[in-house]
């Protein structure tokens, strides 16, 4: 590399997840139809990335809304948020109900409103001011969605209610009661993973002139309190970026809140020096107690880097040096 | 070693020649809720229970943004959020969104010990806090006559304030400029002396915001934080403590890099934007620290060994 004025120009590299947290039993179709998802986004990315696009505009079409969880209520609520490490700006909104690309409000959010978080009702209403496409409610209403909210009900009734006090976490609670009920009955955020609706999904991306940005998107929590929100549009916990990072995460909601789990993975790259493996590894292993999470990240010099420590993660991963993978297990 | 509390009503652009009418009122507010502040924190009432009620009664108070005297969105409506997390366990609880609810400091507490989740807003909060049995009143309850007069100076001139009559220019990244006056957020941390840390804060948010904006009080790690280090609470621009994780950062530099309370919050409010950010924070061992990096903010504090202060500027 000569020496002025130069831009460096170094690798790109990206990374996806389509949630934390996957049913060991999932059949291999049904496992061979997300890596295929997963793959086509890589490409889409990839092929901007490779053209010399930006980071924050990096951003492969993800269908997150169809499909969503439903709240208790048998309604959709979506959030999500996006950030663009050279200047930290971001962007977030929660309780989406009609927005098709609720990613794609979360940064009119950021680039045209003074505000960096909307929800709700305001949500809303700012999407139509922005004229983005709305669709009905029901739109993001699955049968199979129909059927997994039944038996979360089912679940939950078993396993603890709402109005009762609980005396320790959800989780704790729920693997107590499994266990006396046969064990065996794997877990997360209260609920049997064969019901578990892990389609969250994320995206960071480092360009070529080493500028990160990271986005997710989900519909949250299967059978949640109507006005429940999670980690996903929550700055530091689902999503953080930076000079030195970009990172996104999915799991447990509740864990990564309280483990500010976006903004640790940076903050150990940035007041620790370590790299962005150690980084992660640390995250997962020491900032997560009984929670169980994931998180795909990428670094200003061109690292990428996952962890999760529950049964397994949607993800990918590219780079310009030609890698590319995909992956759901350990 | 020993106990610490310290409270904050709000950071901003506090005029200096701030008339006595409006200075007095805060100043009796802050001492009178510190007093009963350091009352629980010497009757031995539980960390979590010290934050709450300090709050509480900031809420009340109606001369804080908070509860009762919460700024006003660009509708003409109040919308409250807030927070509250426990250091030891790091369990905590978030609201927003709020329209009735009379202490949505209480609800945040309820959220964390009642659900599942963390963090409820809106329409599902307002909900939640009538299963629950909470104190709720009419909106107009929350409402007022100062505050509808910084709305209308506020649209008139066509900005977005923290909560303050005395105008001034902070642009900031993300957006166009946003008025900045005094914030007038609430917000307590205590520790106890032995182990025990927490922190909460409450607020209405921006004059002028736009309805459903939500800023940095609820959100985990940017105005509320509370671990094994120490509890913060934060004021000032919602979006640039968000942007800046300011709470989570506080505890994470002490981590991290071992640097003490003091230093710690000196080393985040100075690196954040000049006029955003304010905070109070307090660390396992009784150390307490209020840096801004704005004009003034409405604080006060007091340690096991007898200190106490109620301040506005330097």
């Amino acid at each position: 590399m000569c020496g002025g004025n130069v831009i460096v120009e170094r690798g790109w590299a990206i990374a996806v997840h389509g949630g934390a947290g996957v049913d060991p039993e999932l059949p291999p179709e049904r496992q061979e139809q997300a890596k295929q998802v997963l793959r086509r986004c890589l490409q889409l990315g990839s092929s901007a990335l490779r053209a010399g696009g930006a980071a924050i505009d990096t951003d492969p079409t993800f269908n997150s809304g169809r499909g969503s969880a439903l709240t208790s209520k048998g309604t959709v609520e979506m959030e999500a948020s996006i950030m663009d490490g050279p200047r930290r700006r971001c962007g977030a909104v929660s309780g989406l109900t009609t927005v098709k690309n609720p990613i794609s409000l979360a940064r009119l959010v950021m680039d045209r409103s003074p505000h960096s978080y909307l929800a709700f009702d305001g949500a809303e209403e700012f999407a139509r001011e922005q004229g983005v496409e709305v669709v009905e409610n029901d739109y993001f209403i699955t049968e199979e969605n129909v059927g997994m909210l039944k038996l979360a009900k089912e679940a939950n009734t078993i396993l603890f209610d709402y109005r009762v006090p609980l005396a320790e976490t959800c989780s704790k609670a729920a693997a107590a009661a499994a266990a006396e009920d046969g064990g065996g009955l794997q877990m997360m955020n209260g609920l049997p993973l064969s019901v578990y609706a892990q389609e969250t999904v994320g995206c960071v991306v480092v360009d070529s002139q080493g500028r990160c940005a990271a986005a997710t998107s989900t519909g949250g929590l299967m059978n949640k309190k109507s006005g429940r929100i999670g980690d996903s549009p929550i700055i530091g916990a689902g999503t953080y970026a930076c000079g030195a990072c970009a990172v996104s995460c999915t799991g447990e909601g509740e864990a990564i809140l309280r483990g500010t789990l976006a903004r640790d993975v940076a903050a150990l790259m940035e007041y620790k020096g370590l790299s962005l493996q150690e980084a992660v590894d640390f995250v997962i292993k020491e900032r997560l107690d009984e929670g169980m999470a994931g998180l795909i990240a990428v670094s200003g010099t061109g690292d990428v880097a996952y962890g999760f420590n529950c049964t397994g993660m949607f993800r990918g991963c590219a780079s310009s040096d030609g890698f590319l993978d995909v992956g759901i297990w350990n | 070693m020993g106990w610490a509390i310290a409270l904050h009503g709000g950071a901003g652009d506090i005029p200096l020649s701030l008339p006595p009418e409006r200075r007095e009122p805060r100043e009796a507010g802050l001492r009178h809720c510190l007093d009963i502040g350091v009352a629980a924190l010497k009757a031995g009432r539980p960390i979590l229970d010290v934050v709450e009620l300090v709050v509480r009664e900031l809420e009340n108070w109606p001369y804080f943004n908070a509860g009762r005297g919460s700024v006003l969105t660009t509708d003409g409506t109040v919308e409250m959020e807030a927070c509250i997390m426990d250091g030891a366990t790091m369990d905590c609880g978030a609201v927003s969104g709020l329209t009735t609810v009379v202490n949505p400091i209480s609800l945040a507490r309820v959220v964390m010990e009642k659900t599942p989740h963390i963090y409820l807003g809106f329409e599902g909060a307002e909900a939640f806090a009538k299963e629950q049995g909470l104190e709720t009143a009419d909106p107009s309850h929350f409402i007022t006559p100062e505050n509808v007069e910084r709305l209308k100076q506020a649209k008139e001139a066509k900005a977005v304030q923290v909560d303050y009559t005395e105008p001034s220019n902070a642009e900031i990244e993300n957006g166009g400029p946003l008025m900045e006056s005094s914030g007038g957020t609430v917000g307590c941390v205590a520790a106890d002396g032995l182990g025990g840390l927490a922190a909460a804060t409450s607020t209405g948010g921006l004059v002028n915001k736009m309805a459903g904006r939500i800023g940095d009080t609820p959100v985990i790690g940017a105005g509320t934080y509370a671990n094994s280090f120490c509890a913060v609470s934060a004021t000032g621009i919602g979006e640039a403590i968000i942007r800046g994780t300011v709470a989570r950062d506080v505890a994470a530099v002490m981590e991290f890099r071992g640097l003490s309370l003091k230093e710690a919050a000196a080393f985040v409010v100075e690196r954040g934007p000049k006029r955003t950010t304010g905070l109070v924070a307090v660390s396992a061992d009784g150390e307490v620290a209020m840096p801004y990096n704005t004009i003034g903010m409405f604080r006060a504090c007091a340690t096991q060994d007898g200190y106490s202060e109620v301040s506005i500027w330097n």
